[in-house]
């Protein structure tokens, strides 16, 4: 087993363990599965501001992570043809309303390997803070990472979220991940992701957030399709209601033979609220292809009439609407 | 038997065209009323209309529904009345599973109710509940689900809009049983469609025809003089302005209606 525990562990002092409850209960009260968190064959990290409660590595997977005055270091390894059978869970919060959280993450995914991360990023009583990652992630030749990333926020809408990320795919890698900002408020949004696509490797990207009152929201991707016969995906989908805003630039470039990307993007705007898509198509190869589809505004029609005519007004049938966009 | 359903002198134009014509259309409650017509007679636009759909709204004539005035309530209005449509293109919802699309409009989420009504349409529960009603379903599950939640629902009035369409012949007796038991269970059905043969299930029928109800009457004297009848007399009478064609198309109806073969 490969575990670093730079201050913390599983059964350490009472001191953090206190913040540990703190977290899970957070985390428990945006309606997660605390219980994830604590299972022995689980590679988890847990993170409380800039403070590690649990590192906890298993066979295949190690975690170095070190606290910063503001954050935390950490460097995510797994090693080459490991097979990570059960989610990893990461735990990224902060109990106060205000401060910042900063996460510097290096994730190093092995040749072959196969892991599927769910990080979950819980900041309930928010007023004033801010919660930033940069991250770099590589996926080796012929492994698949999943990353999952959930954000739990507070009523208040006091919070700005900047997730980074430079995302490298090998040969034949497959990097496949979901951002889902729809619980509690958004504050301010800023996801910015780059992702290279070597030769048949694959990248899905899909993000989802929901902004009401003064939210922000703006989701930057570049997808660099480089090799031959790589392909991505990226699915945008935002709701904004009140006076929220949602910028969507997504831009694919491919400049390999047969290479393959699609842009998804679908906001619904309510109320006073703007939403802004800015897709950018760049090919460089003549047998390449990128295909971009985008619906932007109200809700569709049919898809409204349809659940008014099971009895639902025209504000309940919205919400079902988005919900399940978002879900 | 009483009448639920008055439709009197309902005319609709858009986009510069009369799309309905006086229509006039008698449905009584409890009864299965198949309204026939060609492709482009103004049968889904009825629906539309008597739903309340945007786009929609007669430009005369009144809808009255148990009595009451409805034709200037609001979709939600009409459905929280008793009134629902199954749509022949049955919209998708992203990310919505079927099982809660089948209980949205039910006044009691039972697990049971949406068992029930999946397996009323052939669609096995613990296949299908947690699917989502998008693209992943092929059009004839979406019909199929589309019609459980009208089951479901317990209307007191369904209309539904073409329910063969999409469906595989094998299953057109599926949907047939499926009408008469809504009617078993108190739901009026008015019954939507252009195959003759789908208006087995019905008690009564109506003839539409250029946008206008043309005749009511006997189910299966309608589906005679439709299945025999109708085709040549718009082959016929087509290229007529139709203030002259009606009175040709109810005379020959009146006519011929009682020997059609």
């Amino acid at each position: 087993m490969n575990t670093t525990t730079p201050s913390h562990a599983l059964g350490a002092t009472p001191a953090w363990t206190r913040e540990f409850e703190a977290i899970l209960d957070a985390y428990r009260q945006a309606g997660g599965d605390p219980n994830a968190l604590q299972v022995p064959n689980v590679a988890t990290l847990v993170v409380s501001a800039n403070q590690v409660l649990v590192a906890h590595g298993i066979e295949g997977i190690t975690f170095d992570a070190q606290e910063l005055p503001h954050g935390v270091k950490a460097r995510i390894v797994v090693a080459p043809n490991a097979r990570i059978e059960r989610t990893v869970h990461l735990c990224f919060g902060m109990l106060p309303a205000e401060g910042l959280q900063e996460i510097i993450a290096e994730y190093e995914i092995g040749a072959g390997a196969q892991v599927e991360f769910l990080a979950h990023c819980t900041f309930p009583n928010a007023t004033k803070l801010e919660h930033r990652m940069d991250a770099r992630m590589h996926v080796g030749a012929g492994a698949t990472m999943k990353y999952n990333e959930a954000h739990f926020h507070g009523p208040h809408g006091g919070i700005e979220v900047r997730p980074r990320a430079q995302v490298t795919v090998d040969e034949g890698g497959q990097f496949v991940t979901t951002f889902n900002l729809t619980h509690g408020r958004v504050g301010v949004l800023e996801f910015d992701y780059t992702v290279d696509v070597a030769a048949r490797g694959v990248a899905e990207l899909t993000t989802k957030a929901y902004g009401i009152e003064r939210d922000a929201i703006s989701v930057r991707e570049l997808i660099r399709l480089n090799g031959e016969g790589a392909r991505s995906v990226a699915k945008t989908r935002a709701a904004v209601r009140d006076d929220a805003t949602s910028q969507v630039f997504t831009t694919t470039e491919a400049s390999a033979p047969n290479a393959r990307g699609h842009m998804d993007c679908t906001e619904i705007v309510r109320g006073r609220a703007v939403a802004r898509n800015i897709p950018s198509v760049v090919v460089r190869d003549d047998r390449a292809q990128v295909t971009h589809e985008a619906a932007i505004g109200t809700v569709n029609r049919k898809e409204l009439e349809t659940l008014m005519a099971r009895g639902l007004d025209e504000d309940a049938a919205v919400d079902v609407i988005i919900r399940g966009m978002l879900r | 038997m009483t009448d639920i359903l008055q439709v009197e002198n309902l005319s609709l134009r858009r986009d510069g065209r009369d799309i309905l014509r006086r229509v006039n259309l008698t449905v009584r409650a409890g009864e299965v009323h198949a309204l026939l017509g060609l492709n482009g007679s103004g049968k889904s636009s009825l629906a539309y209309t008597l739903m309340g759909c945007a786009g929609y709204t007669p430009n005369a004539g009144r809808i009255v529904f148990d009595g009451r005035d409805v034709t200037a309530l609001s979709i939600s209005e009409r459905a929280r009345l008793g009134i629902t449509l199954a749509w022949q293109e049955p919209a998708r919802f992203e990310g919505l599973p079927v099982a809660q699309y089948v209980q949205l409009g039910t006044r009691e989420a039972s697990r049971d109710r949406i068992r029930d009504a999946l397996e009323a349409v052939a669609l096995p529960p613990n296949v299908y509940a947690r699917r989502v009603v998008d693209q992943t379903l092929s059009g004839g599950e979406r019909k199929r689900v589309e019609l459980a939640a009208v089951f479901a629902m317990h209307p007191r009035l369904a209309i539904l809009d073409e329910p063969d369409s999409g469906i595989d012949a094998l299953s057109l007796a599926d949907i047939g049983a499926l009408i008469r038991r809504m009617a078993s269970e108190g739901t009026t059905v008015l019954l939507i469609t252009h195959r003759d043969e789908m208006a087995t299930a019905a008690d009564r029928a109506s003839l539409m025809c250029q946008g206008a109800v043309v005749w009511s009457g006997d189910a299966a004297e309608a589906r005679r003089y439709y299945g025999t009848r109708c085709r040549p007399h718009i082959e016929a009478l087509g290229a007529q302005p139709w203030d002259e064609k009606l009175p040709e198309v109810r005379d020959a109806l009146a006519s011929n209606g009682k020997d059609a073969r």
